[in-house]
């Protein structure tokens, strides 16, 4: 097989592979997939936040038309659906960890919780039904603010949570951090609140229940980042169905965001139901039901406080934290303000001391777990907000500030007070080039230029750092990781010279069809169109823990290599055969095999075919085939980082804040594919301006959701993200083979704090120290008509 | 969605006719609003009845000094009608910024100020300018027209036909639009007819309403500055979780200014 020629390696751009299908609507969704004698589940849902259920009357509703059957709590008693991290208390206690049934148990806890099934031989007749089931409501109180439900005498969601306290944790050493404030010239202190959002996936949730009796074999259709971790979870925790009588399917999934990580009734009651009705079961969410059963993310309450001597340096950062839980543990809700935003608070600095302490609340609310940076946003936002005002209350340049904190790039590897050792970094480079980039210096002429057109301009920086490729096993399982999170993938090289890779990561728009590819096509030198990436899959593929924390890369790709080396092993073994030389002669680059320093050489292809067609082989010493599976579990988590500036110009008649320019400079390790890493960092920031200055979930104290539409609920639109530069910087990973450390949620962690700094900067004469997410044009224009008032007065 | 009778009438009269006899009956027209209320079965019609089989309620035509646009009439169509750019160009660039494109090729001038959302755009330029609304019945005032949130004086029965614009010697469309939904938060409709002023503010209120304060400022002096100095008392604003009455109030203020600079 000759060489490709265009290049389509690492470091290349090539087109998507997976975009022709998604762009001419050929997809294969899980709602696009019927069984033979489907029928349709509707959900029916809690219209109360909180209350106990005194009966069901399903009698008038099993009889209308087309009602196969109708399910309750009563009928559906299984497994609660698990929470895969235990977190401890302060005391070392564990948490409080409540039960979470499919189907509610006598109580419903939040609008949307649910309460009956429906399945009948159409979606509009299970609708019909669903709406003559009579439920009696004994409408309870509910605690919908973190504040509410931590108030004396809240209504108590769970009889095992007091207090509705989840866990009350901490990290780091709270006498050395003490001691540390106590030798402070500064103290600077703030409060803040990281906003709750929804993570409005394009494809809604939904789920195939599918049941075969003669064989006892059942199969889920889901849209899941993660098949396997659904498989384990469901069959194992909820439904006890083993591994081999249950199969996972994730087929083409639109979008997850976090969202699609976790496991959800839905899927254990369509896999269960189908076994009862012995028909398959189609359930498909609409938006107002996503809006209300999704998980959302973010919402946590903050008080900072950071001491600093008089040079500026970092003494000593203390943080108390409250997190919503929501009104159930979703499958990693607890890790998350702990292990993926605590760890975090060393940030980029040399800080020597960090404590955090993290209360987990629950409220009458959809339950709360990772979105799109999971913890780190969380972090990023508190820290490089607290810079900006500590730069302000001690009078040094908000660049200069950072730039003494910095870590310096000779001092790696870094141990930072939260138990993570960074590998990696060289944080003044990407602050330079960023600078460079965003016209750093020719701000305040550009502020000047719009104020004579009656705009306030302003401009913020974020100088971050995130920890993903999730996750070393051992240390995770050491935290409460309840599982493994290494990766899988298997190489299976076809008799031809083709290669189908399994992984077990799960591609939901990344583009791993074609990044995979490269690292396959760069090793083998093949074609990437002779490349083939199957996931989501159980069936197909051997196993995986899926994709999320951005570690399809790092973790997933790092198997395959392992894989790949497996396979290089193997073919220099046969092609030594052929070529009658010792197999430490023989050299393998891209597609062709060679005896060292001669001119005898073997092809990619020759070596397939005879790996399948054994005629001349060494057989007694080496099987036929080339087949290769390796498990990968990362040694350390991986670490981007880099620098965010956003420039934004505030209407001051409306408060309408507009983003002008953003420029982002991410190190994510070595890039494989520049266009899709270009694509992964626009879509993470139009994310984190979203929550910077659009996205706001909203309940009322009754527990009713306000933003519970489009019509309230405000997603990034491609005029709000302005003119978007994004440029990498690399520093290698040292611990992975690929150097890689991940691009997904880069965007989504270091935007948010550079856009509000923006904001604060623009309106510098206010007297506005902090403007809470999101910044919008009712908030800031009642800034600036106070400030307005104020220096009239 | 609800089952439903579906008729297809090919005159006002045979509308008119399905519509009287049958108070569960509605008229849809584009179906950018009645579709979602039906698909969130939220309206439980016996029969909907298509309009877009009535050749009579189509078009725009210049009538004298009016500007005269058939129910049916799509929001793209008066958004590029040379005679609606050339006459009232205002009313153009109106419709030109309703929802989006997929909105405003399927929405209809009839279907929007029949259902007089209060954060439409149509009710403030009917209002400003003075239009005349022409049913299967009867014409009726603007000033008579727009009763309250969702409310009109229409009948049970009774079918916008179509909506007549006198011809300006001044107009200006200014608003602010909701992040969320994009439809109005605030807006002002300004207009000079004939000597008059009007000025109609959408979105800020339950309903469309004539800010009188602001007519009289701009009657003595035509200026951005006259309606500048003219304060929106809040009391009757609407305040949600985008924004408060203080802050709706003081957008009218903002957009009547925009609107005036406008119109020129
Ligand atoms: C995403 C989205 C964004 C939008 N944004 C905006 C916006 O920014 N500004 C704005 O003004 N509007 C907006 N709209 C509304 C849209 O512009 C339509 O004007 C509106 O939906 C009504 O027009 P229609 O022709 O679709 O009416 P339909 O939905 O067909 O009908 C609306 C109502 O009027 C009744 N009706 C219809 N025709 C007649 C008639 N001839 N006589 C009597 N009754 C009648 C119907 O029975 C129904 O009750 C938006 C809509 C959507 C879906």
């Amino acid at each position: 097989m000759n060489a490709p020629v265009v290049f389509e390696g690492i470091g290349a751009s090539p087109k998507r592979k997976e975009d022709l299908r998604f762009l001419s609507g050929r997809g294969n969704y899980t709602d696009d997939i019927n069984r033979p004698n489907q029928t349709y589940a509707v959900m029916l849902r809690s219209p109360h936040a909180h209350a106990t259920i005194r009966g069901i009357d399903t009698a008038a509703a099993a009889a209308m038309p087309g009602v196969v059957a109708i399910f309750t709590g009563a009928d559906m008693v299984v497994g609660s659906l698990p929470c895969g991290w235990l977190i401890h208390n302060k005391d070392g206690s564990p948490m409080n960890e409540p039960g979470h049934p499919p189907l509610a148990q006598g109580k419903v806890r939040h609008v949307g919780d649910i309460v009956a099934v429906v399945i009948a031989e159409t979606r509009p007749q299970a609708r019909d039904a669903a709406e003559a089931i009579a439920v009696d409501y004994d409408v309870l109180p509910a605690a919908t603010s973190m504040a509410a439900a931590l108030a004396p005498g809240a209504p108590l969601l769970h009889e095992g949570a007091p207090g509705n306290v989840c866990y009350d944790w901490h990290i780091g050493d709270l006498a050395v951090n003490q001691a540390a404030f106590a030798q402070a010239k500064h103290v600077v202190e703030f409060e803040l609140v990281n906003n709750r959002l929804i993570p409005n996936a394009m494809e809604p949730r939904a789920a195939i229940g599918d049941y075969d009796r003669t064989t006892d074999q059942h199969t889920l259709y889901t849209t899941s980042q993660n098949p396997h971790v659904i498989r384990l979870l469901m069959g194992a925790f909820v439904l006890q169905i083993p591994e081999h009588k249950l199969r996972v399917v994730a087929p083409d999934v639109g979008g997850g965001f976090g969202s699609k990580i976790f496991h959800y009734a839905e899927e254990a009651v369509v896999t269960w139901a189908a076994a009862r009705v012995n028909r398959p079961i189609k359930w498909t969410a609409d938006r107002t039901e996503s809006f209300m059963s999704d998980a959302h993310g973010r919402d946590h309450v903050t008080k900072a406080k950071l001491a600093l001597a008089e040079d500026g340096k970092f003494l000593g950062l203390h943080v108390s934290t409250t997190a919503n839980m929501g009104a159930y543990l979703s499958t990693f809700a607890t890790s998350v303000p702990t292990y993926l935003h605590a760890t975090l608070l060393a940030g980029v600095y040399t800080t020597p001391t960090v404590y955090a302490e993290v209360k987990a609340v629950f409220t009458n609310t959809v339950p709360v777990d990772a979105y799109r940076g999971a913890g780190r946003p969380e972090a990023t936002f508190l820290l490089e907000r607290l810079v900006d005002v500590a730069a302000r209350q001690t009078g040094i340049d908000k660049l200069e500030l950072r730039r003494r904190n910095f870590i310096p790039a000779d001092a790696f590897p870094y141990q930072t007070p939260v138990a993570l050792q960074y590998d990696s970094g060289d944080y003044q480079s990407t602050l330079a080039q960023a600078l460079k980039t965003a016209d750093w210096d020719g701000f305040e002429a550009r502020r000047a230029e719009a104020a004579k057109r009656g705009k306030l301009r302003g401009i913020g920086i974020s100088t971050y750092i995130e920890a993903c490729g999730i996750a070393p096993s051992a240390v995770a399982g050491a935290l409460g990781a309840r599982a493994g999170l290494y990766e899988v993938g298997a190489i299976r090289v076809h008799p031809t010279g083709s290669v189908s890779v399994l992984t077990g990561t799960h591609s939901h728009g990344q583009g791993h069809e074609t990044t995979l590819a490269q690292l396959v096509t760069d090793r083998f030198g093949i074609p990437l169109s002779q490349v083939d990436i199957v996931h989501g899959d159980t069936d197909k593929v051997p196993f995986g823990m899926g994709t999320y924390g951005s570690r399809s890369l790092a973790v997933g790709g790092s198997a395959m290599v392992k894989a790949m080396d497996k396979i290089v092993a193997k073919a220099r073994r046969i092609a030594a055969h052929l070529m009658e030389a010792s197999v430490d002669d023989v050299e393998f680059d891209r597609g062709t095999f060679r005896v060292a320093g001669t001119d005898k050489t073997k092809s990619w292809g020759e070596i397939c075919l005879t790996a399948y067609v054994p005629h001349n082989y060494p057989i007694e010493e080496i099987e036929p085939g080339l087949d290769e599976t390796a498990f990968y579990d990362p040694k350390n988590f991986t670490y981007p980082g880099g620098c965010h500036i956003c420039e934004v110009e505030i209407d001051p008649d409306t408060g309408i804040c507009s983003v002008i320019n953003f420029t982002a400079v991410d190190d994510v390790g070595r890039v494989i594919n520049p266009m899709i890493v270009e694509g992964q960092v626009q879509g993470g920031v139009a994310q984190g301006i979203g929550q910077a200055l659009l996205e706001a979930c909203a309940y009322d104290a009754s527990g009713q959701l306000l933003s519970g539409s489009f019509m309230d609920y405000c997603m990034p639109r491609a005029g709000d993200v302005g003119t978007l530069s994004v440029a990498t910087h690399e520093t290698l990973c040292t611990h992975n083979p690929l150097g890689v450390k991940g691009c997904g949620e880069v965007g989504a962690i270091g935007s948010p704090p550079a856009v509000i700094n923006a904001v604060v900067d623009a309106l510098r004469d206010y007297g506005v120290t902090h403007v809470e997410m999101p910044a919008t044009p009712a908030k800031l224009w009642h800034i600036i008509n106070s400030g307005r008032r104020a220096a009239a007065e | 969605m609800y089952d439903f009778e579906y008729h297809k009438p090919t005159s006002v009269a045979d509308a008119v006719k399905i519509l009287s006899a049958d108070s569960d009956a509605r008229p849809i027209s584009g179906g950018q609003t009645l579709l979602p209320a039906l698909k969130h079965r939220l309206n439980k019609p016996t029969s909907v009845v298509d309009l877009s089989g009535i050749a009579e309620l189509k078009g725009i035509k210049r009538d004298g000094n009016k500007i005269v646009i058939g129910a049916m009439t799509r929001h793209a169509d008066v958004a590029n009608s040379p005679e609606v750019k050339a006459a009232i160009p205002m009313l153009a660039m109106l419709a030109s910024g309703i929802g989006d494109p997929a909105v405003r090729n399927r929405g209809t001038i009839g279907g929007s100020v029949s259902n007089n959302d209060p954060a439409a755009d149509y009710p403030s330029a009917v209002v400003a300018l003075n239009a005349t609304i022409v049913t299967s019945g009867r014409r009726i005032a603007a000033d008579d027209f727009f009763q309250g949130m969702f409310t009109t004086a229409l009948e049970p029965g009774e079918l916008l036909v179509a909506v007549e614009f006198p011809i300006p010697e001044k107009a200006g469309y200014a608003k602010m639009r909701n992040p969320a939904s994009r439809y109005v938060m605030a807006g002002a409709f300004v207009a000079k007819t004939g000597g008059e002023v009007r000025v109609a503010i959408n979105g800020a209120a339950a309903c469309v309403f004539r800010q009188k304060d602001m007519e009289a400022a701009l009657s003595a002096n035509w200026s951005p500055a006259a309606v500048a100095a003219v304060k929106q008392p809040a009391d009757d604003m609407n305040s949600d979780i985008h924004g408060s009455a203080e802050y709706r109030a003081h957008l009218v203020t903002v957009m009547a200014k925009r609107a005036v600079a406008a119109a020129g």
